[in-house]
């Protein structure tokens, strides 16, 4: 019975800590987004490696997570909600990480009147993701707090559209080149993409948090 | 011969163990939490613990309403419930053994006009109204309280899921115990009367009595049953019927537990009756009701606006159609076998009515109205006896004939000290009452009440009791008693105008 019981609380370990993975990417993407901003390209490359590497132990371990809750047959009823929300949580992290290395790779040059619109949006973004992992904590523990997370989260999604549309807004009324405007365009909607995915993962929560209430 | 006989009772704890063990372990299977062999093998152990150990106190219930004493009548009753469950099932038609079964004794008791005990019929009727009622409301009860443990506690989901997993083991085995205890009634209850065998011995200083013998028989026919044909129904159980989560399931489970228990335990009985609390009949109940009666107490706590009325509808009509089928199959069943196959299905019986007689029914409360015409007379088969009252009464004695016939039928037994200090030490008869029995050593008895008096005569320790917890007592009397009557009885014809002359 003991061994049943330390197990499981061995998976739960495993789950918590993948969980915080996606909260240290996150931010660790929100500072690289800040640090480009401020052209300090050294701690931008650093924070891109970083993204990379927890990027990379995520992935392993969600796969450890995923074999296990098969091999074990835990959570017969719900486990492919389960395996879904890690799968489309892991999609959260990809974006980041492929938005960071477009950043590194393209060099986009962003108007001067615009560096605050798109670190305002990384920060909605952001805090879109933290609030997604917190509904996804609430999910496994507390489903009666899933609610309020899933809410705020919602609400940054919004925030993080609204300012993407304001960017775009802006970009195509100023008199830059057609290949800036769609950079400026494509930079944004990829920060925005990643709110968009971490709402995604909130509404798969909901429908879940349904179906595992008593 | 002796044992062909039993075929319909086996057949009968087969259907039982291919339909209700999925009462007990259907969600647990359905949802994957426990495999199918796991849910089987513990099923099969416990439902045979909980029938050898507990399954006395229904069997005595089902005794009362009617003591088929004779083996093919047994074997007809048993198999007109078995095929009444099956068809009734192939039909898609609500049903339940427990019903099956009380409605073929009572199509045994108007083929042999044997007096049904309405006392008994009313206390089994009511426990099937009773139980899914009981099983709803101790499922909203848990369902509240097992919502609060979840939100109070921030339990891990995973964790949740390894405790219910446990739990729905748990409960299963205990659910298989329960459904043992009340259910096995069922299977071998009419066979008890009419069967008797040597006491076993198991291991050293673990008999098992004919009864008990009986039971382990039963279960394991409930046991081929669970591992034959049950997986089925369990799958489909726990996937379309019950779409409940594993906790909900695991309410199911433990509501339907807590009513079978409560229906089947003499421990439980007495303990309420020493605390002066009013005890429940035992009564074999349907787990598949009970079972019903816990979903709807779920959709209820859970906010449901309508609860399916189709479902209500459904056992209530069960309650009617199943008892009424059985009825008419075991008496059609009983004519065939009794005139075509020429066997005995009842044992025949002698009735008188004599002065001692009227005043044992006054004393018993019962009215007499004209039965001193009859005074004098001795009847040679139930059907006559009845016949003679119903010419004299009418309908008006109909309450009363189960007293009526108990107080006049001949059943001579002669008090033997060497056979009961042989046999009874060890059967749980205290020295007081020991001693009273061999006390009356050479007595000549021609009617089972009689005795009862001589022994009251001879000791307190034989005296009804009153007050609290009496009727335990009383009850647990009547059954030492009725096994004097069984083990001094007289193989040999004894005419009336002979006991009268004993001293």
């Amino acid at each position: 019975m003991e061994i049943l019981f330390r197990r499981t609380r061995e998976l739960e370990r495993q789950i918590d800590e993948y969980l915080d993975l996606v909260v240290q990417g996150s931010l660790v993407y929100r500072s690289a987004i800040e640090h480009y901003l401020q052209k300090r390209t050294d701690d931008f490359s650093e924070r891109l490696a970083e993204l990379e590497s927890i990027e990379s132990k995520a992935d392993e371990l969600r796969r450890e997570i995923e074999t296990r809750l098969y091999m074990e047959t835990l959570l017969p009823e719900s486990r492919g909600d389960v395996l879904g929300l890690l799968e489309s949580i892991d999609r959260v992290l990809n974006r980041c990480e492929e938005s960071l290395q477009d950043f590194s790779v393209e060099h986009p040059e962003f108007m001067a009147e615009l560096i605050e619109d798109f670190h305002e949006l990384v920060v909605e973004t952001i805090s879109c993701v933290d609030h997604m992992v917190m509904a996804a904590r609430s999910y496994f523990r507390d489903p009666k707090a899933v609610r309020d997370h899933i809410a705020h989260a919602r609400y940054h999604e919004h925030e993080s559209d609204k300012i993407g549309e304001r960017i775009r807004r802006m970009v195509f009324a100023s008199k830059m080149e057609l290949a800036a405007k769609l950079h400026h365009r494509d930079f944004a909607m990829r920060i925005d993409h990643i709110a968009d995915a971490a709402e995604d993962v909130c509404d798969r929560i909901a429908i879940a948090n349904i179906k595992r209430s008593l | 011969m002796l044992w062909l006989y039993l075929l319909s009772g086996l057949f009968l704890g087969w259907s039982l163990g291919a339909n209700d063990a999925a009462n007990v372990f259907g969600t647990a299977v359905g949802t994957r939490m426990v495999r199918f062999r796991t849910a089987a093998l513990v099923a099969s152990i416990f439902v045979l613990l909980g029938a050898v150990i507990g399954g006395a106190g229904t069997t005595h219930t089902l005794g009362k309403l009617g003591a088929v004493n004779a083996l093919a009548g047994s074997f007809t009753v048993a198999l007109s419930a078995a095929i009444t469950v099956t068809w009734m099932t192939r039909l898609s038609l609500p049903v339940s053994t427990s019903q099956a079964i009380v409605g073929a004794i009572i199509g045994w008791n108007l083929f042999t006009g044997t007096p049904t005990d309405f006392t008994s019929l009313a206390a089994i009727v009511g426990t099937w109204v009773i139980c899914p009622v009981l099983a709803g409301f101790f499922a909203i009860v848990l369902f509240l309280a097992a919502r609060m443990w979840v939100a109070s506690t921030h339990t891990h989901l995973l964790m949740i899921d390894v405790r219910t997993r446990i739990g729905l083991i748990i409960a299963g085995a205990l659910g298989s115990w329960a459904l043992g205890a009340n259910n096995i009634a069922n299977v071998m209850g009419v066979f008890v009367p009419a069967f008797s065998v040597r006491k076993a011995t198991l291991l050293p200083g673990l008999h098992l009595d004919t009864a008990q013998q009986l039971f382990m028989l039963g279960a394991l026919a409930i046991g081929v049953g669970i591992f034959t044909y049950s997986r089925r129904t369990m799958q489909t159980l726990g996937r379309n019927i019950f779409k409940l989560t594993p906790l909900a399931a695991l309410i199911v489970v433990l509501s339907e537990t807590l009513v079978l228990f409560l229906f089947a335990s003499e421990g439980l009985e007495h303990w309420l009756a020493l605390h002066g609390l009013p005890t429940l009949p035992l009564v074999p109940i349907s787990s598949s009701q009970a079972a019903v009666g816990a979903v709807l107490g779920i959709g209820i706590a859970k906010g449901a606006r309508g609860v399916n009325l189709k479902v209500l509808r459904g056992i209530a009509v069960g309650w009617l159609t199943t008892p009424l089928v059985a009825a008419v199959v075991c008496y059609v069943s009983l004519f065939f076998v009794q005139n075509v196959f020429e066997q005995q299905v009842a044992h025949p019986e002698r009735f008188e009515v004599s002065p001692a007689v009227i005043e044992h029914l006054r004393e018993e409360g019962v009215d007499p109205m004209n039965l001193p015409a009859l005074m004098g007379k001795e009847f040679d088969s139930v059907r006559d006896f009845r016949a003679a009252i119903f010419s004299h009464q009418g309908l008006r004695a109909e309450g009363s004939m189960h007293k009526i016939f108990a107080a006049a039928r001949i059943h001579p037994t002669r008090v033997d000290s060497t056979l009961a200090r042989a046999t009874l030490p060890g059967e749980g008869y205290t020295p007081a009452e020991l001693q009273a029995v061999l006390s009356l050593h050479g007595r000549l008895f021609l009617h089972d009440w009689q005795m009862d008096e001589a022994l009251a005569a001879a000791s307190p320790a034989w005296r009804p009791r009153t007050g609290r917890g009496a009727e335990v007592l009383n009850k647990s009397l009547r059954r030492k008693a009725a096994r004097l009557h069984h083990l001094f009885e007289l193989r040999e014809k004894i005419e009336p105008a002979f006991q009268r002359r004993d001293p």
